[in-house]
């Protein structure tokens, strides 16, 4: 039996957070797989931030931040979105698969997109353990419609 | 500042796995400003070296350690040379000047540079750093505006600009700005255009890398034989 992978999910207070708490209270099941880190803003996710989850035994990790324009401080999800491009070159280098890093914009009332995120992310990290490549994820950073 | 690259993942990692135990040894001035070498580059390169270990099936140690400057003997206290000399081989991402006085302070370790030094400059917007001085030995910034040309033309030319000049650009490429016409605007803007017409005498390049390997000494602060002894 297939080893259940464990996904670190560093959440901005603000949003992605709050969203995975409205989950719960809305009864929309994700997958246990993930472990919710909550961080201030997705500014604070440097490079090394997530390259130490994949050290520390992680088999996926996603952040999750406001969508653009929203960010509590501004430019923080900006920002986050260039270094988690840069992670998941510096990620590339080792040897590790990039799709096991992922950037996701959920608004703090996303609570349902906060469940389908993580079990289409989860899946995926499935996928790769397996051996397969990484299905195409319609919800990623770039291709986030933001439907509640 | 003197600013550096980090060198490619994959020459860093042929190097490491050669050993049971590496240091990667940070310095905390010009390289941790440019973002080659500092404590965070450290970090990021250590968590690579464990992850990429792990991925080829490689088994080897990797530990870290920053200090303020590895330029400066003061600064590699008992804690650095006990680290030092517990590795099998230490990867210092200094620039050229620390790498080789760590080198030179541990002959007996093996130290590997992590980074290619690239020039003395300024960060000119965040994330961005430009060649500003070529170290020539002798500086003549304050005849051309503040601009130095020895630097910052290709050509290093002391009367210009060349014809290589296009619209403010150089011709060796048009990311380049000619340092000539910026020179040449700012002595217009300074109201003193006038003293570009003077020529300038070919320089002394003695002064500069021709003259050898340099050496800055100032007596007043040399140590007697026994203040050296007693540390």
């Amino acid at each position: 039996m297939e080893k259940e992978p464990t996904i670190i999910a560093f959440c901005c207070h603000y949003c992605a957070f709050t969203a995975a708490d409205l989950a719960g209270t809305m009864r929309k099941q994700y997958p246990t797989n993930i472990r919710i880190v909550r961080i201030p803003c997705t500014g604070k996710a440097d490079e090394n931030m997530v390259l130490r989850a994949f050290v520390e035994g992680a088999d996926g990790v996603m952040v999750a931040g406001c969508e653009i324009g929203s960010c509590h401080f501004i430019q923080g999800n900006v920002r986050a979105l260039k270094r988690i491009a840069h992670a998941k070159k510096l990620l590339g280098e080792t040897g590790v698969n990039p799709d096991r890093l992922e950037f996701y914009h959920v608004a703090a009332s996303q609570g349902p997109l906060f469940a389908t995120t993580s079990a289409e992310f989860t899946e995926r990290i499935k996928q790769l353990n397996a051996g397969g490549k990484a299905s195409p994820d319609t919800k990623s950073a770039e291709g986030s419609t933001g439907d509640v | 500042m003197i600013t550096a690259e980090r060198k490619l993942f994959d020459d860093l990692y042929a190097k490491a796995s050669q050993h049971k135990k590496v240091l990667l040894l940070g310095c905390g001035t010009c390289v941790t400003v440019c973002m080659a070498g500092g404590e965070k580059e450290v970090d990021i390169l250590e968590s690579q070296l464990k992850l990429a270990a792990r991925e080829r099936g490689d088994d080897f140690e990797v530990t870290t350690h920053t200090i303020v400057r590895q330029c400066d003997d003061e600064f590699f206290d008992e804690e650095t040379s006990r680290k030092i000399a517990a590795a099998d081989a230490v990867i210092s991402l200094a620039c050229g000047v620390g790498i080789q006085f760590c080198s030179e302070k541990y002959s007996k370790q093996r130290v590997y540079a992590g980074v290619n030094t690239v020039f003395y400059g300024a960060t000119i917007e965040q994330g961005k750093w430009e060649e500003r001085c070529a170290g020539c030995g002798e500086c003549i910034v304050d005849k051309t505006g503040g601009i130095c040309p020895i630097a910052r033309c290709s050509k290093s030319l002391l009367n210009g600009p060349c014809g290589g000049t296009t619209n403010g650009k150089c011709e060796v490429s048009d990311d380049i700005e000619c340092a000539w016409a910026l020179i040449v605007k700012r002595m217009k803007e300074l109201g003193r255009l006038e003293e570009l017409s003077e020529i300038s005498a070919p320089k002394n390049w003695a002064t500069s890398r021709d003259g050898g390997p340099r050496r800055i000494v100032h007596e007043s602060l040399l140590l007697d034989e026994g203040a050296k002894k007693n540390g």
